[in-house]
């Protein structure tokens, strides 16, 4: 239960000199028993620290991708409290930390604090944060008392438009990892970056102390050439769920990201 | 109040990439709005291009059977056939005085996107309207004017296929494209200042009934009725009374003018998707607002329906929220049949076609004549013309259509 364990995790990674990895899948995708076999199947192949989904009807921040598996989630039953009682009652066990990313309108409904404990009483693995893409720095005071409770990180994500007075203000509220999203856009596989990336990513590595994630759009590792600097860790959602749909192995993909060429 | 509250409602609940953007349409109105300039132009643009102000029209013959006296602001008579037009004209002038180059818009019924085609075309902006596949076929004559206005038209396919994806989307393309497109958002919903922009630019309809109540029959209505949707006309109608009732309430002048909002309630049957999220919703977040919302008990938005597409979304303007909160305005529930059978009494009896949403004001009326006061003043808000509506007119109601 602890935020300063997703620090730890992706600087336990980086001492290693590779870039701390971080696989997304949505909880109950592609269905509900297959997606525990995927999440120990990411652990297993080295995941730092894992995102899982929560499922929402209407993820204003997700493309096709994200979107359609949450939509496929929730119609195989997959919720909040499903996801909850499962964390506290499998047999799995992950040795990443686990974040569990999703809208606010489940974790309001649920209850924060009645979440954060029940969180907190996962066995499956740590819940160590949240990240909630609807929760801006100016509605987030109460989901981050609520997780505080627990000392559970609420993970601020930050984008090429954020202007360096709202960075230092994440900053002073950020615990876990920071998330940079790397294009002005929706989740979603992109076939570059914008050349806005490496101003941001500076931006971002000048405001915050804890490690930086870039998300949002990573397939491939090449993508990372040309960066000014290695992020500490990176995020992959739309083209692990891809992979995974096409019938792909999540421990292929995790491969991939492996090789010299993620070196930090 | 917190900035962007009405009481518990309301807020700023979209991704942090959509905050640049927000905050630079807040500041875009405090700086440009007030002044002479803007409001000259947008005065000029409703005039003599929209074709305000509207008349309060007397209804007649169902006046006599009613017993009171039956007036419509009619918002019918608009140029696009709505009163969307009072806030994409807006909205269309703001972003220009922004700098912005382009509007993207939702539309449900089809008369949100219209209007915003229609403002863009006037004013050389470009314009991209999505549309719920369902709402794409069931308003597909609206779908062939904002194409011959120039706009880019989008199907959405995801979700429910309704407004409530077709804003999901706009909400999406708006990230993307936010340095050089306005989100020109058309109801009285969605996060700060979007509520509060509609309600103002909407307020229009208001402002104009009081005086034309003054003048026509020398004092306030009685009762003033309204149907809503997201609420951007039951809003505009409604805000300046609520300040004239908190005066009235501090005991500056007359008496209190009863406001009744109507929401669809979808067939009626138990257990039906409806579009009544304050009488049968509960308080969540949905479209970057804290409002009441049709949602299950996990927190997922439910479908909505109403035989009106414009008023099928299953959440609602925040301020709507706390009007119903603190009794400002009453909010009732008007099923499908009602709302046919209001439109073909004012087709029949005063030779207007309303549309659907705006039946939905009326049926209220028809159906609690008893209760209101004989020989008073009764004002509907007829928000829209009916013209759109044929289609469903001629399944629902074959017998009318001869
Ligand atoms: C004629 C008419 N009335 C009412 C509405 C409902 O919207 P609102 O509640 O924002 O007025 C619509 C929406 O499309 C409409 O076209």
């Amino acid at each position: 239960m602890s935020a300063e364990r997703l620090t730890e995790s992706i600087k336990a990674a980086n001492r290693q000199g590779r870039v701390a990895l971080i696989p997304f899948i949505t909880a109950g995708f592609p269905d509900l028993e297959k997606f525990w076999d995927i999440l120990a199947e990411l652990d297993e192949a080295g995941a730092d620290v894992i995102e899982i989904g929560v499922p929402f009807s209407d993820p204003v921040a997700d493309g096709p991708v994200v979107a359609a598996a949450s939509q496929r989630a929730i119609a195989n039953g997959a919720t909040l409290a499903w996801l909850l009682r499962e964390l506290a009652a499998r047999k799995e066990r992950c040795k990443a930390p686990l974040v569990l990313m999703g809208y606010y309108n489940p974790f309001l409904q649920y209850g924060l604090e009645k979440f954060a404990q029940q969180a907190g009483a996962a066995r499956v693995g740590e819940v160590s944060g949240c990240i909630v893409p609807d929760l801006p720095l100016e509605e987030s005071a109460a989901m981050r008392a609520a997780l505080a409770t627990e000392n559970m990180a609420l993970i601020p994500l930050v984008g090429l438009n954020t202007p360096e007075e709202r960075m230092a203000a994440y900053a002073r509220a950020a615990s876990g990892y920071v998330y940079l999203v790397s294009v002005l856009g929706t989740t979603g596989e992109r076939a570059s970056f914008s050349p806005e990336i490496s101003t941001a990513l500076q931006m971002a590595n000048r405001n915050f102390a804890v490690p930086l994630a870039l998300g949002f759009g990573l397939a491939r590792p090449e993508q990372l050439e040309g960066l000014p600097f290695r992020p500490q860790a990176v995020v992959f959602g739309s083209a692990l769920l891809k992979q995974l749909e096409e019938g792909g192995r999540a421990a292929d993909f995790m491969a991939r990201w492996k090789q010299p060429s993620a070196g930090f | 109040m917190k900035k962007g509250y009405f009481g518990q409602f309301g807020g700023q609940y979209v991704p942090e990439l959509l905050m640049p953007p927000l905050l630079e349409l807040e500041e875009a109105m405090r700086s440009f709005m007030p002044g002479e300039e803007f409001k000259k132009e947008l005065r000029v643009l409703l005039h003599s291009y929209a074709g305000r102000e509207t008349p309060l029209t007397l209804c007649p013959a169902l006046s006599a059977r009613l017993g009171f006296n039956l007036w419509l602001k009619r918002e019918d008579l608009l140029h696009t056939g709505a009163h969307k037009v009072n806030n994409t004209l807006g909205q269309a002038l703001l972003a220009k005085y922004m700098g912005k180059t382009a509007l993207v818009a939702e539309t449900g019924a089809g008369q949100h996107g219209v209007a915003t085609a229609a403002a863009a075309a006037r004013l050389g902006l470009a314009c991209t309207v999505f549309m719920g596949e369902e709402d794409v076929e069931r308003q597909a004559p609206n779908v062939q004017r904002m194409r011959l206005l120039g706009a880019r038209v989008c199907p959405v396919g995801s979700g429910s296929k309704t407004l409530k994806d077709a804003i999901n989307e706009a909400l999406r393309f708006w990230i993307a494209e936010q340095r050089t497109t306005h989100y020109c958002f058309g109801t009285a919903a969605g996060p700060h200042p979007f509520p509060t922009l509609v309600r103002d630019l909407q307020s229009v309809i208001g402002q104009e009934t009081i005086r034309q109540s003054r003048e026509i029959f020398g004092r306030l209505p009685d009762v003033v009725v309204a149907c809503v949707g997201g609420g951007s006309n039951a809003i505009g109608m409604f805000y300046p009374f609520v300040l004239l009732n908190e005066d009235a309430g501090a005991g500056k002048t007359g008496g209190k003018v009863r406001l009744v909002g109507t929401e669809a309630g979808g067939t009626g049957e138990p257990g039906c998707y409806s579009s009544a999220s304050l009488n049968l919703g509960a308080p969540g977040v949905l479209h970057g607002q804290h409002t009441m919302l049709l949602q299950d008990k996990d927190g997922q938005i439910l479908p909505s329906h109403s035989v009106s597409a414009g008023l099928d979304y299953p959440g609602v303007g925040p301020e709507h929220a706390y009007f119903k909160q603190t009794g400002a305005v009453e909010y009732a529930v008007v099923v499908d049949s009602r709302a046919l059978a209001a439109f073909a009494a004012l087709c029949r009896s005063e030779g207007i076609i309303p549309a659907l949403e705006s039946a939905h004001a009326l049926a209220w009326v028809l159906d609690n004549a008893a209760s209101l006061p004989r020989g008073g003043q009764v004002v509907v808000n007829l928000s829209g013309r009916g013209d759109k509506d044929m289609d469903i007119i001629r399944k629902c109601l074959p017998e009318l259509c001869g």
